[in-house]
């Protein structure tokens, strides 16, 4: 099978867009809410997490043939605790601040659903290069939405994109207020509605059937 | 000519092939605003009376006027005192009239905006709801808050708490005080603190500019000084700041004998609101901390001040959001009190429980029905057994 099949190319944009690990399967929300208050740290753990997500994948992938059935969930567990290990030492030696700021949520990452789901739905019954895409895919599908809803709630709840201040002074003079409720988790989860509501809004397939 | 003369000679216009048939749903809601429809049920028999639901909201919506009035000349009672000026009752009410005056119409404007786009656009017949949480907005925000933080609240909340929900009837939580809550959440300087109860600058000539005036509200006083304000009758006269409708208790008493004597609200659901919060105040008062000023506040205050009584009356009797069975109001009204009362005593940070209570009680008014529907089935099923 050639590299870049369809198969292959299903398995790494799906998850962009029609099998959104967060807005279809809704899996990831807690974190979802927990770091999305402003972009850098979004991006951040978007990254870390397609980066844990595609070598989880890989190597469970890679072992898939030699895990005994009955203790298949330890065996992964402790290949994602081992990178969450590394990608957090990555992170506390190269990018201090934005691993203080993720604090507790990098190595929370262990506990995403999104990684126990791919390595059980998809590395135990698939090669590694696909199963590298789907990681891929994966994590970026989740970064794409940590994205979004940072976006939104770093430009209304403080004004700033990246830290800069994007809303021009004169605003404030007159009046305007940043809105402290985009601050708060709530929010992320009002944004995250909101996503899910415009894609089945657009793609009607994804809609259940009305009894 | 008569109204409804003119209405049946515009009305062909807007049926189907007319000129502006486009905007037949907007011609329907006003023409069902002014006259009770004439449609009939086409299958089964019904039997109701002409009192609809369009006529139930202008019902509440009358016995919101005399509060509504009352706080008009409020805001203006409140501000010439603070400027130190000298006022006739007309001046006082026409400052107040025109400081309140814009934020009925940004509601209005916004909420049935919002609701006259989504039916025509949906095709649905448009929904009376907004009539009442319109005019219950404007009322319980402080005369300090910017007209834009309501509009972006007000369509905050009639998106998110009715039209995702399916509209009129089918909300879950209070379209008004998921309005106030967003403010609450997101805006917190324009709706809590000192700064925002007196209004502080002149209108049309009317009162003056005055810069850094501050006065709490008594409940906030209590939270934050250590000492609750003395019992004043001005408490229950309603010649105290806050919010724009909730001071008086005369006049949203005289709303709540328009309700009651028209059957609109429940007294079931209002009376165990009252004996909810007058309870836990009194328990508070008997066990609670000697040193939190609000815990020992008589249990008469903790329902004359802030939101409790506008609570209890307009929002707390929503047939919407409110329990549907008999029983139910009972607990959902008790609970409400308790839980106001339990707001403002333990936690600091909200001087006023009213809001956050109802909402929560919102929430789980459906589950309160349920339990009581399912007592009722396994008490039936068990007189069954027992005569056989």
């Amino acid at each position: 099978m050639s590299l870049f099949s369809k198969q292959n190319m299903e398995a790494l944009k799906t998850p962009l867009g029609m099998n959104n690990p967060v807005t279809v399967q809704v899996l990831g929300i807690c974190s979802a809410l927990a770091v999305t208050a402003q972009l850098e740290p979004a991006i951040v753990m978007g990254l870390s997490v397609t980066v844990i997500v595609a070598m989880a994948n890989v190597i469970i992938s890679l072992l898939r043939n030699t895990i005994p059935n009955r203790i298949r969930i330890i065996v992964q567990l402790v290949v994602v605790a081992a990178l969450v290990t590394i990608v957090s030492e990555f992170l506390k030696a190269f990018a201090y601040d934005v691993s203080v700021q993720l604090s507790v949520y990098v190595g929370l990452i262990i506990t995403n659903c999104i990684l126990m789901g791919r390595l059980e739905a998809f590395a135990m019954a698939n090669g590694p290069w696909a199963s590298f895409l789907d990681g891929i895919g994966n994590g970026l599908g989740y970064a794409k939405i940590l994205v979004i809803v940072a976006f939104f709630r770093e430009l209304l709840g403080s004004g700033c994109l990246f830290g800069y201040q994007v809303i021009p002074q004169w605003c404030y003079d007159h009046g305007y207020i940043n809105n402290g409720l985009m601050l708060m988790p709530p929010a992320a989860l009002i944004i995250v509605a909101c996503i899910i509501w415009y894609q089945r809004a657009r793609h009607t397939e994804l809609q259940e059937e009305q009894n | 000519m008569g109204l409804r003369q003119l209405v049946d000679k515009i009305k062909p216009n807007f049926e189907k092939g007319g000129k502006f048939q486009a905007f037949r749903s907007v011609f329907g809601g006003f023409e069902t605003f002014l006259f009770v429809p004439n449609h009939t049920a086409k299958s089964g028999s019904n039997i109701h009376d002409c009192f609809d639901s369009k006529r139930m909201m202008i019902m509440v919506c009358i016995a919101l006027v005399p509060a509504l009035l009352f706080g008009m000349y409020n805001v203006g009672y409140q501000h010439y005192l603070a400027a130190g000026l000298d006022g006739s009752f007309w001046e006082l009410f026409g400052y107040g009239f025109l400081a309140v005056l814009p934020k009925i119409i940004v509601s209005y404007l916004v909420g049935l905006g919002i609701e006259f786009t989504v039916a025509q656009w949906k095709g649905e017949e448009i929904h009376e709801g907004f009539l009442v949480s319109g005019l219950l907005i404007p009322m319980i925000v402080p005369v300090g808050t910017p007209l834009w933080v309501l509009a972006v609240a007000t369509a905050f909340a009639v998106i998110f708490a009715k039209e995702v929900y399916g509209g009129t009837g089918m909300n879950i939580f209070n379209v008004a005080l998921v309005t106030r809550a967003f403010i609450f959440f997101a805006y917190p300087s324009v709706i809590s603190g000192d700064a925002v109860w007196v209004a502080d600058s002149a209108i049309f000539g009317l009162g003056a500019d005055i810069d850094g005036y501050t006065q709490a509200t008594a409940l906030g006083v209590a939270a934050t000084s250590g000492a609750a304000p003395a019992w004043d009758l001005n408490m229950v006269w309603g010649f105290i700041p806050g919010s724009i409708g909730e001071t008086s208790v005369v006049a949203i008493a005289l709303g709540a004998l328009i309700l009651l004597g028209t059957g609109v609200a429940s007294w079931k659901t209002m009376l165990s609101v009252f004996v909810g919060g007058g309870l836990m105040a009194w328990v508070f008062n008997q066990w609670g901390n000697p040193d939190n000023a609000v815990a020992m506040m008589p249990w008469y205050q903790h329902l004359a001040l802030g939101g409790f009584c506008f609570g209890a009356v307009f929002m707390a009797t929503d047939p919407v959001t409110s329990c549907r069975t008999e029983c139910g109001k009972y607990i959902y009204g008790f609970l409400i009190g308790v839980v106001a009362v339990l707001i403002r005593v333990l936690n600091p940070g909200y001087p006023e429980g009213m809001m956050l209570a109802i909402l929560l009680m919102n929430l789980f008014a459906p589950l309160i029905d349920y339990y009581v529907y399912q007592a009722n089935i396994s008490k039936r099923a068990k007189r069954a057994l027992k005569s056989k």
